[in-house]
């Protein structure tokens, strides 16, 4: 079982968490002026990447708070954790040394 | 229709108190209990209405009959004696009346156990996945996890003494685990 660092209650089992989609994903201040195809790109396209993803996760069954997560899709290595709204960290940075 | 037709009569689901092999087992008490959410502000505020101090993450502080229990860090669980219920619960709403905050009565929605014993730990490790060593999990810790595939609270109020609380309808699931794990003990 992985253990997942909670921004909040620290290092516990994945079973408590759930995955919550692709992090940073910016609702428009004023959605009423978006085009169909900014709203289409905003509501249903996500990155599938091979490799670092930046994604939500919920401390569901502890302090029921949601975080961010960047996570090696292909080593499933979580490289960091931490609390929504927090800047995007770098991703160039967070993989240096992270690939097995 | 009389007042005491119209009040609820709450009626334990829980089995009687046991001695399982090197552990206790007792229900424990109806109680008081609130959910508490909004800022830290708010915490301490009602803290300071209940005579408690604001808790730390992942802690309790309590007196000898009432507690609050970190749940979150924008959540908190208030328990009190069942017969300050009401008188708690109004005097909150007063002093909470300015602040953004939700203050929910949850008295009947949980239920709690105490476990009691030196094969405690042990007896709790069939049913939850966190490390319950004292290095890991002191006493006066609290945090909501799983029993099984049930959300319970669990707080450790002595090296051998917790209590476990859940939601009422998951307890007859988190007690069947317990003792069936009771007897592998
Ligand atoms: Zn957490």
């Amino acid at each position: 079982m992985l253990l997942i660092e909670c921004p909040y209650c620290g290092p516990r089992p994945e079973l408590e968490f759930r995955y919550g989609g692709e992090a940073h994903v910016a609702r428009a201040a004023d959605p009423a002026t978006v085009d169909d195809e900014h709203w289409t790109a905003f509501l249903f396209w996500r990155g599938n990447p091979k490799g670092l993803h930046f994604e939500r996760w919920r401390h569901a069954s502890g302090c029921g708070r949601f975080f961010n997560c960047a996570r090696d899709t292909v080593s499933d290595v979580i490289v960091k954790t931490y609390k929504a709204g927090e800047p995007k960290p770098d991703a160039a940075r967070l993989m240096t040394g992270t690939t097995p | 229709m009389g007042e005491s037709s119209m009040m609820a009569e709450r009626r334990s689901i829980l089995p009687a108190a046991v001695a399982w092999h090197g552990v206790r087992y007792e229900p424990v008490e109806a109680m008081a209990r609130f959910v508490l959410r909004g800022s830290d502000a708010v915490c301490s505020t009602a803290a300071e209405v209940i005579g408690l101090s604001n808790p730390s993450v992942l802690r309790a502080s309590h007196d000898e009959h009432r507690a609050i229990l970190w749940q979150g860090p924008d959540e908190w669980l208030i328990l009190a004696p069942e017969v300050e219920r009401v008188a708690l619960l109004q005097r909150l709403e007063t002093a909470l009346a300015q602040a953004p905050h939700a203050l929910v009565d949850v008295s009947h929605r949980n239920v709690a156990v105490r476990l009691e014993g030196e094969a405690a730990t042990r007896l709790l490790a069939t049913g939850i996945m966190l490390d319950l060593d004292e290095a890991a999990f002191p006493v006066g810790m609290t945090t909501r996890t799983l029993f099984g595939k049930a959300d319970v609270t669990l707080w450790r109020q002595a090296p051998q003494r917790f209590h476990l609380e859940t939601w009422r309808s998951f307890a007859p699931y988190v007690i069947g685990l317990l003792q069936a794990g009771a007897r592998g003990l």
